[in-house]
């Protein structure tokens, strides 16, 4: 814990830096990841794509290696109060990011798969949500260096304006498809990218609620502003009745 | 409370006691503002703090901070010394045990205590339980005998010693020797029992044999139990009190304590940042 006087076993200390560090540096490969499919997706670079992808064994390499550190640590320091919540904190956060490096590589090929289409569809609104994604990302991973609270709860609060953009684009891609269904391959994968992008923000509030668990000792309240109404979404043809 | 929500049942039909319910309880024991003075040093400075009944309470803390004066209070261990004296009130029955005017053997013998190191009599093991009950209660041989094989069988001994009685107690390993002082002590049929660090002279395994012990006891003792391992008070106690330069900081169940204490000086101890 950042506030903490040190223990009276130094390299228990050390151990807990060394985690926090494993978990930063997972967050910041991931933070990468979501930049880079980002440009796959509105720069069209499959450079970026591909190196998102490539990035992912680095991912799952880090969480194998996070899960393995903790058990050690369960097993042999027998953690207490602060120190418990940290340790299994960083065994759900380390599950949380490795989900948002998987979505993150699903983006990417998306990408690529996009490249061979003209899409009519402007892709400025999911730049602004990838943008937003992006934002809480880092948000949360500088929380988690710092073991900040107040910061997290921030971030779980910000994922509001990232659920409405999700429900905008929702219905302008279904808009797209009806007008022409040529656009059906496009607009569907842009889809599964916008909803991707909206479960990275999921992962990053959950992250979020792990860390002010960890650093308070108290749980936030099951009533998370959630805004995606996707699922309730009924787009018509124009003219048709209700 | 309801009984189904305090108790489960498990495979084998046994009821278990659950821990996240088991604070729930009235309470046995009440220290109000309790004060305690070694000459002229205090050692417990206002200490307020319930025992439940039927439940374990675990006292954690660094060395000096009044966890066994605490438990010396409670049994007027502190009668023995000129110069020691108490402030405040322990009520049990509604009747403050720490006056004067209460007759402290007959406390003794409602409060027991079993200490760090074991202490046997250099007697038989028969004798070792026998000589407690003889001081408070006239006994046939045949009533006599039948105690010392309830109280061996509670203390879980009795397997083990129940053909060697009329042996030396000084010839029991440390674990038997630690167990006959528990069977000793509730051979007076006590209520509440006092523990101060029961295992730290003993090995792994015999400290498990006795946590499970506890486990068993609490069912009808309350029990106090001072210790230095906090994963002993973790395993044992429903609710646990830290104590720290005389006064007690916080009292939680023991699942709050070590997973999310209130009080910063508590969070440091538990997670071995002082002590």
């Amino acid at each position: 814990m950042a506030d903490s006087p040190e223990h009276l076993v130094k390299s228990y200390d050390l151990e807990l830096k060394r985690l926090n560090a494993m978990i930063c540096e997972m967050g910041g490969i991931v933070e990468n990841q979501v930049a880079l499919a980002t440009n796959a997706i509105v720069l069209r670079d499959a450079e970026a794509a591909a190196r998102t992808v490539q990035e992912d064994a680095r991912v799952d390499a880090l969480e194998r290696e996070i899960e393995q550190f903790v058990i050690r640590m369960l097993a042999l320091r027998q953690p207490m109060a602060g120190d418990l919540r940290q340790i299994v904190a960083s065994l759900k956060i380390t599950t949380d990011l490795e989900r948002i490096g998987d979505y993150a590589t699903n983006v990417a090929k998306r990408g690529i798969t996009l490249a061979q289409f003209n899409v009519p569809y402007s892709l400025t609104g999911l730049a602004h949500m990838a943008h937003l994604v992006q934002e809480q990302l880092k948000s949360i991973i500088d929380a988690l260096a710092t073991n900040d609270a107040a910061k997290a709860i921030e971030v779980w609060h910000a994922d509001q304006a990232v659920d409405n953009l999700y429900n905008t684009i929702f219905r302008e891609l279904i808009t797209y498809m009806m007008e022409d269904p040529r656009n059906i391959t496009p607009c569907t994968h842009l889809l599964f990218i916008a909803k991707n992008l909206e479960r990275i923000g999921d992962h990053a509030t959950n992250v979020a609620e792990t860390i002010h668990y960890a650093a308070t000792g108290s749980v936030l309240p099951d009533a998370r502003p959630k805004g995606d109404t996707s699922a309730y979404t009924v787009v018509r043809p124009v003219g048709e009745q209700a | 409370m309801s009984t189904t929500t305090e108790q489960a049942r498990t495979a084998n039909g046994a009821n278990v006691h659950l821990r996240a319910a088991s604070t729930e309880s009235s309470p046995r024991v009440l220290i109000q503002d309790l004060d305690f003075y070694y000459g002229t040093n205090q050692a417990l400075k206002k200490v307020n703090l319930t025992l439940p009944d039927r439940r374990v309470t675990g006292m954690i803390g660094p060395s000096g901070c009044g966890k066994s004066t605490l438990l010396r209070v409670l049994n007027r261990m502190y009668d023995l010394y000129p110069g020691q004296r108490v402030e405040g009130q322990v009520m049990m029955d509604g009747q403050n045990i720490v006056d004067p005017g209460v007759d402290v053997n007959a406390l003794r013998a409602r409060i027991g205590m079993v200490f760090q190191k074991p202490t046997p009599f250099p007697m038989t093991i028969h004798e070792n339980i026998a000589f407690g009950v003889k001081l408070h209660e006239k006994l046939s041989k045949s009533a006599m005998d039948e105690r010392v094989e309830w109280s061996l069988t509670r203390a879980a001994l009795w397997a083990e010693v129940k053909d060697r009685l009329h042996t030396s107690a000084m010839g029991l390993s440390g674990g038997q020797q630690q167990r006959l002082c528990i069977a000793r002590t509730i051979a007076v049929r006590p209520e509440v029992i006092l523990l101060d660090e029961p295992t730290s002279a003993l090995d792994p395994i015999s400290t498990l044999k006795i946590e499970e012990l506890i486990d068993e006891l609490k069912n009808d003792f309350t029990i106090a139990i001072v210790t230095h391992n906090m994963q002993q008070a973790a395993r044992c106690a429903d609710q646990v009190a830290f104590f720290y330069l005389g006064e007690m900081v916080e009292v939680a169940p023991a699942a709050e304590i070590f997973t999310a204490p209130k009080q910063k000086r508590t969070q440091e101890y538990v997670t071995g940042r002082f002590g």
